[in-house]
Parts: structure tokens; C-alpha cells; sequence
């Protein structure tokens, strides 16, 4: 049964690229819309059925070369297809509005829905197969896939650049993947994710280890760890809005998926991959915050978000395999549940947050926040959703974030009865870190809101006002309502959860069971509580109506102490805002700083630019390529435009090759003659 | 419950003990202690002017804030008695909770559009990002201390067995009585009482609030003052019984409101510019906190 509804899954999207050709482009927009819908509903059949009735495992005979094929389909795998499924599916809806704007692309906008009902097919299979050779086939499918949606607009320079990066990273990052598959496969001749298993728990703790550490960098490539995040805020801007949110919901999740199907794979020292995740996790996810802050492209600034978010993510994971690895059920419950169920809420509020930034982009052409403002007026639906995403991505109660951060902590805070100092200490500088991305986040979305929504607009723009149309809110409003109910009833996810984490923990008692009920009704509480809360500030808020409500109340301008002449550069901008924020990061940070200052008695105009840079991509990417460069520029006479010296490159190369075989052998035999003297 | 009706009965003399401890010692006989209440409740009874700039946000920051403040009350337990709100736990929704009306008090002063307000805005975003970590710590300090992990069970389970965990009591004060003049915007950080915008954090922030939603804030201030005040008094009445826990919660909560008059009285403002670095003080006097108990729990090595 699952193998045909799979295989109708797959053949539904051959048939629509097949299909996409022969349709003129508004069908195109629309085909592509009921391909995804219906995968989506079948795929999600599956996947909820999964959850009622257990795993599912079937097999492919495959071919000589890549052997057999197991399609294994558990918990995991079914939380990643309906994650991916939700945000692809609000994703199609948006998008098919947001193009209508490139109507006049027809090819482009062709390539663009073909690529986007490949790069759906292509996620949900990566999270069914099981095959390392058939795998990396299809991550290579996935990875093209998004570069072409990456590079819709490939006429701007800057797009370009994006995708080529993003390009040339998802292949470094396939190859980690390669040598690691084909290490398992070299040992035990088998492509099966089994193998690996089998390996690893034959072999030394420490190949173990190395092992993990090529997997890892792999999929942290993917899922945009620091220092492998490069890519990430570059690609986010330049793609469009609706594959700016699916990236980011979606796409770097999948590295997250690979990360944790290694790590229930995977038999080695779950201590030291904990510390060694955690670790990286805390500067992740303090990095991504701290450059999210200073930026001033709206896009940009989620884009560091994100890489901030799969801190979080991956606290959580660090948390689950210290709880693995010192046998501590609790840990593994909070640890893994919080980061599996902030994989699902940052899909939600990241899609709103970049599906409202782009209304914001096509309302008004720009994506600078310092030119912005005032936008809640003009559309209020996008400004309150744009609210709704900011206060979730904060972690403030009574949206979803919250109910992930809780989790966290609460497995920071009950891991701290230990009695060991290290892990004592490691927990501490967890909560440290998780505390301050919380912190930082309220001041870059307080930044990012109050800029861009509130105020009155800062410059003279563009200004198209047909954008908040019903069909481009309402999937909106979709994601809006999704991140209240977890916010508000966790307790209608938490046994799909506990169905996830306890493949990590095969043989699951009763006790350790008991504990996730204690956590269980401890989340329920929050979300009765967040429920309190809400109805609280309403209470108060219509109290307060009803008891002014024959007061005066008059309209008058912003209080400027008695100073009445103010424009809208008057206001504070984001830049002032981050002001005392930026002056305490600068040794961390590198920020660029272009000014002009007014001297002599009668001053040409003044300016201040600040700029941020990204040291980590300065150090690790920019530099080393400059440095290559400089050293292949050496040989740049080789290149010199004439072809008939190619042609003798040509001649030479083949006389080598030809040539050293024969050199080699009158040598060995020279020799043997002389050691035979 | 008790601490809910105490916390509000002393919410309404706080700033009256304040000021009257400021009158004294800079030689005035000063105000009654009942003053800034009827202060706010001539403020309840104005209308109110409103920006133009403005949006709802601004229409409902003030009662958020206001709901945000009374559900981090809710969780506060009185020794024995737990707040209405108790699980394990608690005291992380209480930290996010107060943050959530924190964000919108922010967002609706530059909802102002204002050249103002935005700085005091920004300051009280970046001053609260930074104290945050000192309240986690302190309460993850004690969370290991018990064993526990809601402030009820932590409260009632406390107990000073050594000399060490007096120190910790007294530090432990230190850092909330400190925690609770930045989140108030008081003396060493900023100066309500100064008249020049650019050099306050939170009156600048509310230039724009009039009527009812400024006197909504301003009891607000009142209500985390005794808040902050009653978490303090936790420390040390763990295991008594009413008779004499709540004449202890007074003098308590008193001795706190004079605290805040003489710290008031005597201390300038800090320099803008150097308000982080005290702020990262209280930071790494929670972190002495911690090792003093793993120092206590003999897990120091």
C-alpha cells in the first residue's frame, strides 16, 4: 500500500514536468499549484497513517551498481515529511501570487515551477530512502533544484553570485557526504544506512567519531552551522520571497534530518559528539544573532536568523546525545523534543516572516530597512502577521517558540543535578547562550518591526498598492493560526513527539515513560497558561475601554518637546536603535564605517555608512580563494589566447601520458640493474 | 494567593516609601506614603492625547504590559503557599512573560515615531537583554541548591545549612535588588526625575503615554517594584508560618523600598556608556553564585 502511494507521489510530479511544456504560463502557475497540493495530501495521508499504525520498510531490487534499495519510513522521517509538506504547501499558495509580478518570464517562470516540483519530490524522498548511492543521487537532485529557483532573477549580478555560491557549498557539501558513504561502503560492501551500524559498532570509538565529523560537516553545510554558514545569507536575499521562506523553513532542515538519522545510526561516544555539537551549536546560534542584529536588508537579517535558529535546533540535539550518551532519559526527551519541535516552528514563523517581507518587497521595491516604515498602516495584515512571526521567532509566550525554548530549558535546568562538573559547567554556558539569543532576538525584532512597520516611512519609494490581495494573505494567515495552536494547545503534538524521540531510545521503560508524561502535562499547563495570559491583556485591554470610554481622547502630532517642525528622518532609525548594541559588539564583530563629517564654516553634505562583515566568511572563504588566486595567477601565461599553443598544451599532455608509462618502466628496469651490480 | 493580595497591598505604598526615604535624608518632610498612588489615580480619571503616527500597538501596549507584569505575580509563591500559577518550571514563563510585555512597550514607542523615544526604546532593549542572563543563573543557581525547578519548590525547600548559603542569601538579594532598579529604570542606571530626554531610559520611552495608559504604567513600575520585592523576601521566610512570614514579607519589602531611597539619595547616574558593564557585574555575580553552591555541594573540583 505505502509503495504505490509513493510511487504515485513520484509519478504525479514525472507527469506534471512533463506536462509544464505544453501550458501556457498562468496554467503553468497553476498546475504546479495542484501537483503540490495533491502530493501534499497524499504524502500527508501516509505520514499520519505512519504515525497511527507504525513504521513502514519495503525494498527496491535496485541495479548491479546500486544494489539493493530499502525505503524505510519511520517517525522521523514522517515529523520531516509533514513539516517539509506544510511549508511547501502555504509555499505553492504564496508563490503562484507572488509571480504574478514576472508574468512576462515565461520561460523562466517555466524552469522555475519545474524546479520547484522537483526540489519537492526530491525532500520527501531523501527522507524515505535508505540507500547511501541512491541518496546522494537524489540530494545532487535537491541541491540543482534549489539553485534554480535560487537564480529565478539571474539578470541582477548579485543573484547570480548567490546561486554560484550556493552551488559550489552544496557540492562541497555532497562531498563530505560521498567520502563518508563510501567509507562505510569500501568496509562492508553495502550501500544500506544499516551498514553504517554495523561499522561503527565493530570498530574503535575514535573511527567512530571521524566518521561522524565527515557526516557532520556534510550536513552542517546544509543546515548552515557556523562556521559553514556562508551561503546561507547570501542565497536567502537573493532568491525570491516564497523560496526564501521554503529555504529557510525547509531546506536547511533537511540537514538537520540527516544529522539526527546519522545520529540514531551512528554507534560511538554520544558524550563527546554532545559536547563537540553543543559547542558548535551555542556559537551558532550566538554568531547568527549577533550579525542578524547589524544588518540592514530585511531579507538578510532572517537570513542570520535562521542560522541563529538552527542553533537552538541543534542545542537541542547536543542536548539529546549528552542524554544518550549518560543514559539520562530526561535529557534525551527535552533535548531531542525541543529541537524536533523548534525544526517544525521555526518552519512555520521563518516561512511568514520571509512570505511577509516579501509583500513588503514587492510593495514597496526595496528590502533596506532604514528606508522603510510606517507599513502597518498601509497593510495592516502583512504588519500584524509580520508581529505574529516576530514575537514566535522570540520565543515569547503564547506562540509556538515558546513551547520549544521551554522544552530546552527545562532539560538545561534538570540536567544541572549531575555530578559531574564538566557536563555542570556545559549546561551552564547553554543556558547562557540560550538566554542571550533570546535577548539578542528581542532586540533585532524589535529593530526589524518597529522600522519597517511603525513610524512613518523614511525616504520617498515606489509604492504598489494592490499586494495584500485575500489569496496571498490567506496562506498566510494559515501559518498565523498554526504557530497559535502550538503555542496554545502543545499538547496536540506532543504524542506524535514521543513517538520520534523513543526511536532513540529502544528499549524505553515505564519510568523513563511516566517522566515524558510529567513533561507532557508540564507543556499542556504552558499552553493553558499562554491561553490565560491572552485572555488576560484582552480583559484588561476592554476594561480599560469601558473605563475611559467617555473620556476625551484627542489626536495630536508625536510629542517632539515642544519642537513641532519634525520630518520623517527625525525619527530614530535602525541604525540609532542598535546604536549602544553595536558599540558593545565591535571587537567581535567587524563593521565597516564610512563617514563624512561637516567641517569649515560652510560643510558639504555629511554621511554615515556602516557596514557589517561576516569575519568568519572573511577568514574561511575570501581569504584562502584570494590566496589561491594569487598563487594560480602565477601560471596565467599558460592562458594566453593563441590555439595553436592550446594545441600543443594538447600535444604535450597526450606525449606525457603516453610517454611516462614507457619512461617509468626503462627506469625501474635501470634499476633493478643497478641493484643487481 | 497571599502573595498575590500582599504583593498588591504593598504595591500601593512602594514608591510612597521611596520617596519619603529620599525627602528625609535630603532634609524635606515630603509627600504622604499614599502620594504616587493618588498621583495615578488622578491619571486614571484624565483623557488622553494620542500621536497620529500611532497604530493599535500603541493602543495596547500599555494593558499587555500591565497583564504581563500580573501573570509573572501569579507565579509568585508566599513561603508555603504557592502563586495561583505553579508548575515545574515556572520561573522561565515568568522571565518570558515579563519579556513579552517588555517587547511591546518597545515596539510601541517607536510605534511613536518619535526622536526620542526610539533611544529609550533601544536602551531598555539592550539593558534588558543583558540582565537576563543574571536572573537565569540566579534561579538556575538555586534550582541546583534544591533540586528543584519552580519557585514554590525551590522556596520551600530552601534551607541555610552553612555560613556559605548565607552568603548566597545575601548575594542573592544583591543581585534582585539590582535585577529590579534596571527593569524599573532606577537610579544608577537612569534617573526618573531628570528632565533631559536623552539621557533617560524608560520616561523617555513613554513621552507619549497620557491618561489612563500612563498611569497604567506608571503602577505597573509599582507592581514589579513589590514583585521583584517579594521574590526577595522568599529568601529568607521559606518554612515560617503566616504570623510571622507576612510581617516579615513588610519588613522586607520596606527595608527594600528605603534600600531603593538611599541607593537614590546617594548614587549619581552612571554614564550611559558604562550602564553595560555594570550590568555585566550582576552577571558575573550570579555566575559566584553558582560556584558558591556547587562549592556548597562539594561538586567543585
Amino acid at each position: 500500500m505505502e509503495k504505490i502511494i509513493i510511487e504515485v507521489f513520484n509519478l504525479i510530479a514525472i507527469l506534471a514536468l512533463g506536462l509544464i511544456p505544453f501550458l501556457k504560463t498562468r496554467e503553468r502557475g497553476y498546475l504546479t499549484l495542484g501537483v503540490i497540493s495533491l502530493q501534499v495530501i497524499i504524502i500527508s495521508i501516509l505520514a499520519f497513517s505512519l504515525f497511527a499504525n507504525g513504521p513502514v520498510e519495503y525494498s527496491y531490487a535496485g541495479s548491479f551498481i546500486t544494489g539493493f534499495i530499502p525505503v524505510r519510513i519511520d517517525y522521523l522521517s514522517a515529523w520531516f515529511i509533514l513539516v517539509i509538506s506544510f511549508t511547501f504547501l502555504t509555499g505553492v499558495w504564496y508563490g503562484v501570487q507572488y509571480m504574478k509580478k514576472y508574468m512576462d518570464q515565461s520561460d523562466n517562470l517555466a524552469l522555475h515551477a519545474g524546479a520547484f516540483i522537483v526540489l519537492y519530490t526530491s525532500l520527501i524522498d531523501i527522507c524515505m530512502i535508505q540507500n547511501s548511492l541512491v541518496f546522494l543521487v537524489v540530494w545532487e537532485i535537491m541541491a540543482l533544484a534549489s539553485f534554480i529557483l535560487i537564480i529565478f532573477e539571474h539578470y541582477k549580478s548579485a543573484t547570480l553570485k548567490a546561486g554560484i555560491n550556493f552551488l559550489i557549498q552544496s557540492h562541497v557539501c555532497i562531498l563530505f557526504l560521498t567520502v563518508a558513504f563510501m567509507w562505510v561502503k569500501v568496509k562492508t560492501g553495502s550501500f544500506d544506512f544499516n551498514a553504517i551500524t554495523q561499522f561503527t559498532s565493530a570498530q574503535p570509538i575514535m573511527v567512530g567519531l571521524a566518521l561522524f565529523l565527515f557526516f557532520f560537516s556534510g550536513f552542517a553545510i546544509k543546515a548552515g552551522f557556523v562556521p559553514f554558514h556562508t551561503w546561507l545569507p547570501q542565497a536567502h536575499p537573493a532568491a525570491p520571497a516564497h523560496i526564501s521562506g521554503i529555504m529557510s523553513g525547509v531546506i536547511i532542515k533537511i540537514g538537520i534530518y540527516g544529522l539526527l538519522r546519522i545520529l540514531m545510526l551512528i554507534k560511538t561516544d554520544m558524550v563527546t559528539i554532545g559536547f563537540f555539537i553543543l559547542f558548535i551549536s551555542l556559537i551558532t546560534g550566538l554568531y547568527g544573532v549577533m550579525l542578524a542584529i547589524v544588518q540592514h536588508n530585511l531579507k538578510k537579517l532572517l537570513a542570520y536568523h535562521s542560522i541563529e535558529n538552527i542553533g537552538i535546533i541543534g542545542i537541542g540535539i547536543g542536548l539529546g546525545c549528552l542524554g544518550l550518551g549518560y543514559n539520562n532519559h530526561l535529557l534525551v526527551i527535552s533535548g531531542f523534543g525541543g529541537a524536533l519541535l523548534h525544526v517544525l516552528n521555526h518552519s512555520l514563523f521563518k516561512s511568514l516572516l520571509f512570505y511577509s517581507s516579501g509583500n513588503v518587497y514587492q510593495a514597496r521595491h526595496t528590502m533596506s530597512i532604514e528606508l522603510l516604515g510606517g507599513l502597518i498602516k498601509k497593510m495592516p495584515h502583512t504588519g500584524y502577521l509580520f508581529l505574529i512571526g516576530s514575537l514566535a521567532i522570540c520565543g515569547l509566550p503564547p506562540f509556538n517558540g515558546f513551547i520549544s525554548e521551554f522544552f530546552l530549558y527545562n532539560g538545561l535546568f534538570h540536567g544541572l543535578v549531575s555530578s559531574n562538573f564538566m557536563f555542570i559547567l556545559f549546561l551552564l554556558f547553554a543556558i547562557l547562550g540560550l538566554v542571550m539569543i533570546g535577548g539578542l532576538a528581542l532586540i533585532c525584532f524589535t529593530k526589524a518591526f518597529g522600522i519597517v512597520f511603525l513610524g512613518t516611512q523614511r525616504a520617498e519609494l515606489h509604492e504598489d498598492a494592490d499586494i495584500e490581495k485575500p489569496q496571498r494573505i490567506l496562506p498566510m494567515y494559515g501559518i498565523g493560526l498554526f504557530i497559535m495552536i502550538i503555542g496554545l494547545f502543545p499538547f496536540l503534538f506532543t504524542p506524535s513527539l514521543l513517538k520520534v524521540i523513543t526511536l532513540y531510545l529502544p528499549g524505553l521503560d515505564t519510568l523513563a515513560q511516566s517522566q515524558f508524561g510529567d513533561m507532557l502535562g508540564q507543556l499542556t499547563k504552558v499552553g493553558w497558561y499562554s491561553l490565560g495570559f491572552l485572555a488576560l491583556i484582552m480583559v484588561i485591554y476592554l476594561l480599560k475601554g469601558q473605563i475611559t470610554k467617555k473620556r476625551v481622547v484627542s489626536l495630536y502630532e508625536t510629542w517632539g518637546c515642544a519642537f513641532s517642525g519634525g520630518t520623517p528622518k527625525m525619527q530614530y532609525s535602525a541604525s540609532s536603535f542598535i546604536r549602544s548594541y553595536r558599540k558593545l559588539a565591535e571587537p567581535i564583530l567587524s563593521i565597516k564605517k564610512v563617514k563624512q563629517e561637516a567641517v569649515g564654516l560652510y560643510p558639504h553634505d555629511i554621511m554615515q555608512e556602516t557596514h557589517a562583515h561576516d569575519k568568519i566568511e572573511t577568514w574561511l572563504i575570501d581569504k584562502p580563494i584570494f590566496a589561491i588566486r594569487k598563487l594560480l595567477n602565477s601560471f596565467v601565461f599558460l592562458q594566453n589566447g593563441n590555439i595553436q599553443a592550446y594545441i600543443l598544451y594538447g600535444f604535450v599532455f597526450v606525449g606525457l601520458a603516453l610517454l611516462l608509462p614507457s619512461v617509468i618502466e626503462k627506469l625501474m628496469v635501470l634499476i633493478n640493474f643497478l641493484n643487481q651490480l | 494567593m497571599v502573595s498575590l493580595l500582599l504583593i498588591f497591598i504593598m504595591s500601593l505604598f512602594f514608591s510612597g516609601f521611596i520617596i519619603r526615604t529620599k525627602s528625609i535624608l535630603s532634609g524635606r518632610k515630603g509627600p504622604g506614603l499614599f502620594q504616587p498612588m493618588l498621583d495615578i489615580f488622578r491619571l486614571w480619571k484624565k483623557g488622553s492625547v494620542i500621536s497620529q503616527t500611532t497604530s493599535f500597538i500603541f493602543q495596547i501596549a500599555p494593558s499587555a504590559y500591565f497583564a504581563s507584569v500580573i501573570m509573572a505575580i501569579l507565579m509568585i509563591p508566599h513561603g508555603n503557599n504557592p502563586g495561583l500559577i505553579s508548575f515545574d518550571g515556572d520561573f522561565i514563563m515568568f522571565a518570558y512573560v515579563l519579556a513579552f510585555g517588555k517587547f511591546l512597550m518597545i515596539i510601541s514607542a517607536l510605534d511613536t515615531g518619535s526622536s526620542f523615544e526610539g533611544m529609550g526604546a533601544s536602551r531598555e532593549a539592550l539593558f534588558s537583554m543583558l540582565v537576563e542572563p543574571a536572573f537565569f543563573i540566579l534561579l538556575g543557581s538555586f534550582a541546583l541548591f534544591t533540586g528543584q525547578s519552580s519557585f514554590h519548590q525551590i522556596f520551600s525547600t530552601l534551607h541555610y545549612g552553612s555560613q556559605i548559603s548565607y552568603l548566597l542569601g545575601g548575594l542573592a538579594s544583591f543581585v534582585l535588588v539590582m535585577i529590579a532598579m534596571i527593569e524599573n529604570s532606577r537610579m544608577p542606571l537612569d534617573d526618573p526625575k531628570t528632565h533631559l530626554e536623552l539621557t533617560m531610559v524608560h520616561e523617555v520611552m513613554i513621552l507619549d503615554n497620557s491618561g489612563f495608559d500612563l498611569g497604567l504604567i506608571m503602577y505597573t513600575t509599582n507592581l514589579k517594584f513589590a514583585m521583584y520585592g517579594a521574590i526577595i523576601s522568599n529568601f529568607f521566610i521559606g518554612m515560617f508560618p503566616y504570623e510571622i512570614s507576612i510581617p516579615m514579607f513588610f519588613i522586607i519589602q520596606i527595608g527594600f523600598a528605603i534600600a531603593v531611597g538611599i541607593i537614590e539619595s546617594f548614587m549619581a547616574r552612571f554614564r550611559m556608556g558604562h550602564n553595560p558593564q555594570f550590568v555585566f557585574i550582576l552577571t558575573s555575580v550570579s555566575l559566584l553564585i553558582f560556584f558558591g553552591v556547587l562549592l556548597v555541594l562539594g561538586k567543585f573540583v
